[in-house]
């Protein structure tokens, strides 16, 4: 669910940590609530000139009271990374409280943190927090090219040989299982990143056979497996066909063509906007963690909110009658 | 006073007696929060949010299966850790789906909550309660939940015993409390308040347990352990044995033992007890000394539940600045200055939304 966007802060500075990540920092005017490890801030962006919101996770703890935030620039945008680029020191940005569904349980005894990508941000944080608790740990940051790195300098700094770098193009993808095999029986797995590293660790923790409980993660529902491209959507029961663009998402395309959805979380989570799928030309895409790996290659359903089509159509029903 | 809540989050606050928190639900509040108890199967104490993460219906009023909550509407589960392992009619579980655990210790024979900032929640500032061990310092006491006034009148009542002599005329009062000299002291974490009555009549009370003739001379020696503990050491020795210069050998020693916890800013929990190093096999005195203090609105505890709780409702209803002091009320001024400076830092240093939340 969403936090009330009921606050107001003014952009205090930005500064670019990769030539598509850049950490913007907002100066609260209504109080400051300082972020509990693994927090975001709901934030009101413009797209065209429509109203909209957007998550971003807090980036480490914030001690002089302003917010962090980091925000990476996607291609495939739906217009919310632009709109938070398009940002500069004195701009306005109305947001929310520190809301937090990534919370950080401290008092286990082994901890594995795993970051791909932007996935970092969130990560970061709870990094930080194991260090400042005494808490082992050890960090594992994905990245496709060194270029990518963002925060890998002040991780390093703070703590040390616990961060562990792995860039695709050098080394290829991260030892899932390997890492959980080190992990202590009681410890805990944290995962930020795109969805292909979310249901590796998913699968591989099922394997380890440890409660599912102890891997935490959370997902923007921003990647895919594939990328994104526009696709026709038909729904035969309203005599709509709908074109898709590339940066919208199925959910708001629905919405833009007066198809009333019922919605709630917009991350893949809460399973709430998932439509029933009549036809495809193409492969889903399913982005989100609230239909299991069975349900996914059943291919029955797909949650708007996140999932798209690879490919030129999808037909879908809608709950009208 | 510090603004807003009139109690520190980030402290250890008594929620139960160990023998209360059973493999069943028990709910209790503390500090404005709801929070369900439960005995787990490894003997441990699980404390989480009373609140299903779905639809708010407390947990509390589900059941417990083995060691974890199945809320009674929809049937989530959640483990000891408060997160979520079972969602009705779904192969998957929302991964935010979590209500928060508490940091509980069991300690002294009561369980102890953290309702703050869990990282912060350090054993080490655990409040010494040693006297209720049940070891070497003897006695069985007892709770009032949900009593209906602030804490802090709580702390208030027992850093000045000359109450005694008013409302508990006839067993501990004596009128000699109002002429002893009482020193107050304190430290960065306690208040202490010394009064020494010397060569008077025992009051009946003290005079039974004695149980030798003659005048004797009385000691209360009552300390505040910021925010949440009050311990009294309290006793009588016939006059002349050098009780204040340290030699009790000669008479009897008790202790009255207070953890206070804030249910809400105007309810609190009371867990007492009184315990003594005299006579301690001797259960017939163990339980008419609980008898003493609470029998069914005969105690003298009674008496103050009685006080507190007109005295709440009566400030609810003079909102007039709390109150006017008088000299004999230094040890509870240290002790509410206590309370204000956990506070005020903690409202200065207020961290990551656990403040408010």
């Amino acid at each position: 669910m969403a936090e009330a966007i009921d606050r107001v802060g003014f952009v205090r500075a930005t500064r670019t940590l990769t030539p598509t990540i850049r950490l913007i920092e907002i100066e609260p005017v209504d109080g400051f609530v300082a972020p509990t490890p693994g927090s975001h801030l709901d934030v009101s962006v413009m797209i065209g000139d429509r109203p909209d919101v957007r998550s971003y996770s807090v980036v480490g703890p914030c001690a002089d009271g302003a917010y962090r935030i980091a925000v990476k620039r996607l291609e495939a945008s739906r217009g919310g990374s632009a709109y938070m680029w398009s940002l500069a020191p004195g701009s306005r940005l109305a947001h929310s409280a520190p809301g937090n569904h990534f919370g950080l349980t401290l008092g286990r005894p082994d901890y594995l943190l795993l970051a791909g990508g932007i996935g970092v941000t969130p990560i970061f944080s709870h990094a930080l927090a194991l260090q400042r608790a005494g808490a082992r740990f050890r960090l594992v940051y994905a990245c496709r090219s060194r270029s990518d790195l963002a925060l890998a300098d002040e991780l390093r700094g703070e703590i040390g040989d616990r961060l562990e770098i792995v860039i695709g193009e050098e080394r290829g993808r991260v030892d899932v299982a390997g890492e959980i095999a080190r992990l202590d029986a009681d410890g805990e797995v944290y995962v930020c990143g795109p969805i292909g590293m979310l249901e590796t660790a998913r699968r591989a923790w099922a394997e380890s056979g440890r409660p599912p409980d102890r891997l935490r993660f959370e997902t923007f529902g921003a990647s895919g497996r594939w990328p994104a491209v526009p696709f026709a959507l038909k729904i035969p029961r309203l005599g709509k066909e709908i074109h898709v663009p590339a940066t919208q998402s199925l959910l708001d395309a629905l919405e833009a063509a007066g198809v009333e959805m019922i919605a709630d979380c917009r991350r893949g989570e809460c399973g709430l906007c998932a439509l029933p799928i009549l036809g495809l030309n193409g492969v889903v895409d399913h982005r989100d963690v609230f239909f299991s790996d069975a349900e996914k290659a059943a291919n029955a359903k797909l949650c708007t909110c996140v999932s798209r089509v690879y490919g030129s159509e999808i037909t879908l029903d809608t709950p009208d009658r | 006073m510090a603004s807003g809540q009139p109690f520190p989050l980030n402290a250890w606050y008594p929620a139960a007696w160990s023998h209360e928190v059973q493999p069943a639900l028990l709910p209790r509040t503390l500090c404005g929060r709801d929070i369900v108890l439960y005995r787990r199967p490894n003997g441990g104490v699980a404390a989480l949010e009373d609140a299903c993460w779905h639809r708010l219906l407390p947990l509390s009023m589900g059941r417990l299966a083995g060691d974890e909550v199945v809320c009674g509407y929809h049937g989530l589960v959640f483990n000891a850790s408060g997160r979520c392992t079972h969602m009705p009619a779904q192969s998957t579980i929302n991964p935010a789906a979590c209500v928060r655990a508490y940091p509980a210790v069991e300690r002294h024979r009561l369980v102890w909550v953290w309702p703050g900032d869990p990282a912060l929640a350090d054993e080490s500032a655990m409040p010494d309660f040693h006297w209720n061990d049940g070891t070497e310092w003897r006695g069985e006491g007892g709770a009032f939940t949900s009593l209906k006034c602030d804490w802090r009148l709580v702390v208030d009542n027992l850093m000045d015993l000359t109450h005694e002599t008013y409302v508990h005329s006839g067993s501990i009062g004596h009128d000699a409390i109002l002429d002893a000299p009482f020193e107050v002291t304190h430290t960065d974490r306690t208040a202490t308040m010394t009064r020494w009555m010397i060569d008077i009549d025992a009051p009946p009370f003290w005079g039974r347990l004695l149980g030798k003739p003659g005048r004797v001379d009385r000691w209360q020696i009552v300390t505040f352990q910021a925010p949440a503990v009050v311990v009294g050491d309290v006793g009588v020795a016939p006059t002349g044995t050098g009780a204040r210069a340290g030699d009790r050998s000669q008479g009897v020693n008790g202790a009255f033992l207070a953890a206070i916890a804030p249910e809400t800013e105007t309810s609190c929990h009371y867990f007492w007890n009184f315990v003594r190093t005299f006579r301690v096999d001797d259960d017939q005195l163990t339980d008419s000394l609980r008898r003493g203090h609470v029998d069914e609105g005969r105690g003298v505890y009674d008496q103050d539940h009685v006080v507190l709780e007109a005295q709440q409702r009566a400030i609810a209803r003079n909102p007039r600045t709390p109150f006017y002091n008088l000299n004999i009320d230094a040890g509870a001024l240290w002790a509410r200055r206590l309370i204000d400076r956990l506070v005020a830092r903690e409202q200065a240093t207020r961290a990551p939304g656990q403040a408010a939340e």
